[in-house]
C-alpha cells in the first residue's frame, strides 16, 4: 500500500514536472514557426529578433521536455508493470507510433532548426521549423490519443483479463479524444500567449523599447484574447462529454452528492467525505444544472450514487478534484480579463504605451498557463481515480512490486532535481529576459538568402 | 513472409537490438565527449558541445525508441527486466536529465554559472555511461542481485564507460583539428586498452557464467563458425591502433578512420551479446516467444515501422550531412 501511494506521487510528480514543458513547446513551434515566416516575407529584422529570442526559450523547454519525458516512458515498466501486461495490446502501438512519427522527426529536425540558419537555405530552414512545430503536435496527438482511452476506453475485448484490439479506429477515435485533444492544443496555446506576454512586459518594464518587443506583446496578447474565448466554449464541451461518460468525475468537479433535478453551482465549499456533504457552502441556485443540462430543472448526477452497497467509494477523492477544477476555472477567467482588457488599451494607446499597471499584471500572469493546465490536468486525472483505466484496470492493481522505501529514495532524488530545474529555468528565462532589455545580444549574422545559399551548397 | 506469433516477436527483437546498436554508437559518441570534459579546456569543451549540439537529442531518441519497442513488443519481460533494475534505472534517468539540461543551460544561463552546468553534463555523462554498464552487467548475469553479479556489474559499467569514452574521443578527432585533434589522439591511444580490456573481459566472463553460453560458443562446428567474430575484432584493434598513431594526419587524411573503427568493435560486441542470449530475452528465465504482445498489435506497430523507419533514416542522414565537416562555434544562426 504503501508503495502504492509513493509510486502514485512520483509519477504525479514527474508527469506534473513533464507536462510544463511539451505545454509550452507544442504551441510555441507553431509561433516561432509564424515569426520566422513573417521575417521571411517582410524582411523586417523585429521578426528575426522575435524568433531568435523564442527559439532559445523552446531550444531549454524542449530538452528539459525531452528528459522528463524519458524519465516516464522508463516508469512505465519500473512503477507500473500492471499497465503494459493489462492494456500493452493498446496502449504499445499508440506509444510506439509517437516515437516513430513525432519524436524523430522533432529530434532530428530541432538541429536544424536550431543550428542550421547560416547551413541551409532558407526554405529548408522553415521546413525544419514548420516540422519541429508538426512533430510536437503528432506527439500530443497520440500521448492524448492513449490518455483519452484511458477515460474513456473503447474497441477492445477482454481475454483472460488482458486487453486486445478489435476496432483501432474506435480506439484512436474514442469519445473523449477530440475533446481533449482540442482542449489541451488551446490550454497550450494560451500557456505560450501568456508566457510571451508576461515575459516581454518584463522586458518593457526593464526599458525595452524595441519595435520586436511591442510586437511581441501585441501578439500575445491578440493570440491570448483569440483563444481564451474558445478555450472556454471547448471546456463547456469536454465537461459535458465528461457529463455523459465519466459521470462521477463531474459529480466530483460540481461537489454535488445527492443525484436530482435543480443542482446549484458550488462557487465555494469545503467537500467533507466523511460527512458526505459541503461545508461552508457558497451557491448559485440551480447553476450546475443550467451548465450541464442546460435547463434549471435538469438531472445532475451526485457522488453518493457511486458508493457500493459495501460502502465501497468508486468516486473519486472529492477535495482535490472540486479545488483543482476551480482554480483552472479561475485562472482561465483572469486570462479573459487580462487579454481582453489588453485588446481595448492596444487600441486605445498602441503596444508603446500600455500603462504599467497593466504590464505588472501581464508579468504576474507569465505562468498562468501552467497554474491552469496542471490545475485541469489534475481535475481530469484525480476524476479518474480509483481507476487507471477507467472500468478496465485499477491503479492498485498496475503498481509494480518495488521495496517502498527504494521508491521513496527515488521520489525524493526526483523531486530535488526537478526544484533546482525549475528555478534554474525560470532563472534563465528572466536573465534571457533581462539581457534582450539591455539590447546584449550577440552580433549575429542573419540566415542566407535563398540564392547565395543554393550556390554555396554543392561547392562545400 | 507470415506475420505470426512465431515471426512477430523475432522481427521486433531485431528491430529492438538495432535501435540498441545505434543508440550505443550514436549516443555513445555524445557520452563520450560528455566523459571527456575534464580533460579539456573551457574553449575546448565549447567546441566539443558543439560538434554533438546538433545530434544529441535525436540521438538519445533510439533509446526511447529501444525501450518502446521493449514495452509494446514484449511487456512482460518489460516489467521484470525494469523492476529487477530499478536503482540503476534510476541513477541512469537522473543522470540523462542533467546531461540533456546541463547542454542548454550551460549556453544560455549567466556566465558565472557555466563552470557548475559543465560540472553537471560531466556528472550526467558519467552517471548514465556507469549505469547502462551496470544494468548490462546484471542483465547479463540474468537479473539477480548477487555479491558475484554486482562485482560483474561494476566491471561491465568500467567498460562501457571506457567504450563510450573512446568513441566519444574518435568523434572528436573526427569533427576537430589543431590541438584539440592532437589531445584527441591522445584520449583514444591511451582509451583503446581500457576497451581491449574491457572486451575481452566481458568475453571471456560471459560464457563462464552459463553453461548454455558455453556450448553455444565452444562447441563444434559453432567455435569454427564463429571465429570470424573474434578474428574481426582483432583486426579492427590493429587497425585502430595502427592508424591512430599516425594521427594528426596531413590533410587530416583517415581522420574518420577511429571512429569507424569504433562503431565496428561496438557492432560485434553486440552482435556476440545477441548471439548469446538469443532466444531469451530475460537470460535464463523468459523467452521471447513467451515474452511478446499479441500479433494483431504487433502487426499495426510493424506497418507503421516499415514506412516510417527508413523515412527516420533518411533525414538522420540529411542532419548529418548538413552538420558535416570540423565542428565550429556553437551558433544558433
Amino acid at each position: 500500500m504503501e508503495a502504492l501511494l509513493l509510486s502514485r506521487v512520483q509519477f504525479a510528480a514527474n508527469i506534473s514536472f513533464h507536462i510544463l514543458f511539451p505545454t509550452i513547446t507544442i504551441a510555441l513551434g507553431w509561433v516561432l514557426l509564424f515569426f520566422r515566416y513573417r521575417f521571411a516575407r517582410t524582411g523586417e529584422r523585429k521578426w528575426w529578433d522575435a524568433y531568435m529570442f523564442w527559439v532559445k526559450v523552446f531550444a531549454l523547454s524542449f530538452a528539459l521536455g525531452v528528459v522528463s519525458g524519458i524519465t516516464m516512458s522508463f516508469q512505465f515498466g519500473t512503477n507500473w508493470p500492471g499497465f503494459m501486461e493489462t492494456v500493452g495490446n493498446v496502449a504499445g502501438p499508440l506509444l510506439a507510433y509517437e516515437v516513430l512519427t513525432a519524436f524523430f522527426l522533432e529530434a532530428v529536425f530541432l538541429g536544424i532548426m536550431l543550428f542550421g540558419a547560416s547551413r541551409v537555405p532558407g526554405w529548408l530552414h522553415i521546413t525544419a521549423t514548420f516540422l519541429v512545430a508538426f512533430g510536437t503536435t503528432m506527439s500530443a496527438f497520440w500521448i492524448l490519443v492513449l490518455n483519452s482511452w484511458m477515460h474513456t476506453p473503447a474497441g477492445f475485448e477482454l481475454r483472460d483479463g488482458i486487453v486486445h484490439a478489435t476496432d483501432w479506429m474506435a480506439i484512436i477515435f474514442n469519445p473523449s479524444m477530440p475533446y481533449r485533444l482540442a482542449h489541451m492544443l488551446l490550454a497550450s496555446g494560451l500557456t505560450v500567449a501568456f508566457l510571451i506576454v508576461g515575459i516581454v512586459a518584463f522586458r518593457r518594464l526593464l526599458g525595452d523599447r524595441s519595435e520586436t518587443s511591442a510586437t511581441q506583446l501585441r501578439f500575445g496578447l491578440v493570440l491570448g484574447a483569440v483563444l481564451i474565448p474558445l478555450q472556454i466554449l471547448m471546456g463547456d464541451l469536454h465537461g459535458l462529454n465528461t457529463l455523459e461518460h465519466q459521470p462521477q468525475k463531474v459529480a466530483a468537479m460540481e461537489g454535488n452528492w445527492e443525484t436530482g433535478p435543480n443542482v446549484p453551482l458550488v462557487l465555494f465549499a469545503l467537500p467533507d467525505e466523511v460527512a458526505r456533504e459541503n461545508r461552508f457552502e457558497i451557491a448559485i441556485p440551480n447553476g450546475a444544472s443550467l451548465i450541464l443540462k442546460h435547463s434549471a430543472d435538469g438531472v445532475v448526477p451526485g457522488l453518493n450514487d457511486f458508493v457500493a452497497e459495501d460502502g465501497t467509494v468508486l468516486h473519486p477523492p472529492v477535495a482535490p478534484v472540486f479545488w483543482s477544477f476551480r482554480v483552472m476555472v479561475a485562472t482561465g477567467m483572469a486570462m479573459l480579463a487580462l487579454s481582453w482588457a489588453g485588446l481595448v488599451l492596444l487600441r486605445r494607446r498602441g503596444a508603446h504605451n500600455l500603462p504599467k499597471p497593466f504590464l505588472y499584471a501581464g508579468v504576474a500572469m507569465t505562468f498562468s498557463g501552467w497554474v491552469a493546465t496542471l490545475a485541469g490536468w489534475y481535475t481530469t486525472e484525480i476524476g479518474r481515480q480509483p481507476w487507471l483505466v477507467q472500468g478496465v484496470l485499477s491503479t492498485e492493481a498496475a503498481v509494480g512490486d518495488v521495496a517502498a522505501p527504494m521508491v521513496l529514495g527515488s521520489l525524493i532524488t526526483y523531486l530535488v532535481v526537478y526544484a533546482v530545474l525549475l528555478l534554474a529555468y525560470i532563472g534563465v528565462l528572466l536573465h534571457l529576459a533581462r539581457r534582450a532589455a539591455r539590447g546584449d545580444t550577440p552580433v549575429r549574422e542573419e540566415p542566407r538568402r535563398p540564392s547565395e545559399a543554393q550556390a554555396a551548397m554543392p561547392a562545400e | 513472409m507470415i506475420l505470426d506469433a512465431t515471426t512477430l516477436p523475432l522481427i521486433f527483437v531485431t528491430l529492438m537490438g538495432l535501435s540498441i546498436l545505434l543508440y550505443v554508437i550514436l549516443d555513445g559518441f555524445d557520452l563520450g565527449v560528455g566523459l571527456l570534459m575534464p580533460f579539456a579546456t573551457p574553449d575546448e569543451r565549447d567546441r566539443m558541445i558543439a560538434s554533438i549540439g546538433p545530434f544529441w537529442d535525436a540521438n538519445e531518441t533510439w533509446l526511447v525508441l529501444a525501450i518502446g519497442l521493449l514495452l509494446v513488443a514484449f511487456p512482460a519481460a518489460h516489467g521484470t527486466i525494469l523492476t529487477a533494475l530499478y536503482l540503476p534505472v534510476t541513477v541512469m534517468l537522473i543522470g540523462l536529465i542533467l546531461r540533456g539540461v546541463a547542454f542548454e543551460f550551460r549556453a544560455k544561463a549567466p556566465r558565472t554559472q557555466k563552470p557548475w552546468w559543465d560540472r553537471a553534463f560531466f556528472a550526467g555523462s558519467l552517471m548514465t555511461a556507469l549505469s547502462q554498464g551496470f544494468m548490462l552487467g546484471i542483465y547479463i548475469l540474468g537479473l539477480r542481485w548477487t555479491w558475484a553479479s554486482v562485482t560483474f556489474a561494476l566491471l561491465t559499467a568500467g567498460a562501457l564507460t571506457v567504450a563510450y569514452s573512446f568513441i566519444g574521443a574518435a568523434w572528436t578527432i573526427l569533427k576537430t583539428d589543431g590541438a584539440l585533434q592532437t589531445k584527441a589522439v591522445r584520449w583514444a591511444r591511451g582509451g583503446i586498452w581500457g576497451v581491449v580490456l574491457g572486451m575481452g573481459s566481458v568475453s571471456l566472463a560471459t560464457p563462464l557464467t552459463s553453461d548454455r553460453i558455453m556450448d553455444k560458443w565452444f562447441g563444434f562446428p559453432e567455435i569454427v563458425l564463429l571465429a570470424p567474430l573474434p578474428l574481426c575484432s582483432l583486426a579492427l584493434i590493429v587497425m585502430l591502433w595502427v592508424s591512430l598513431r599516425n594521427l594528426p594526419s596531413a590533410n587530416d587524411r583517415f581522420a574518420w578512420l577511429p571512429f569507424v573503427g569504433a562503431i565496428g568493435l561496438m557492432a560485434l560486441g553486440f552482435a556476440g551479446m545477441a548471439y548469446s542470449f538469443y532466444p531469451y530475452i530475460v537470460p535464463e528465465q523468459m523467452v521471447l516467444y513467451d515474452a511478446a504482445a499479441a500479433p494483431e498489435s504487433l502487426r499495426i506497430i510493424f506497418y507503421g515501422a516499415l514506412v516510417v523507419i527508413p523515412v527516420i533514416l533518411a533525414y538522420t542522414v540529411l542532419a548529418y550531412v548538413i552538420f558535416r565537416g570540423k565542428a565550429t562555434q556553437l551558433s544558433y544562426d
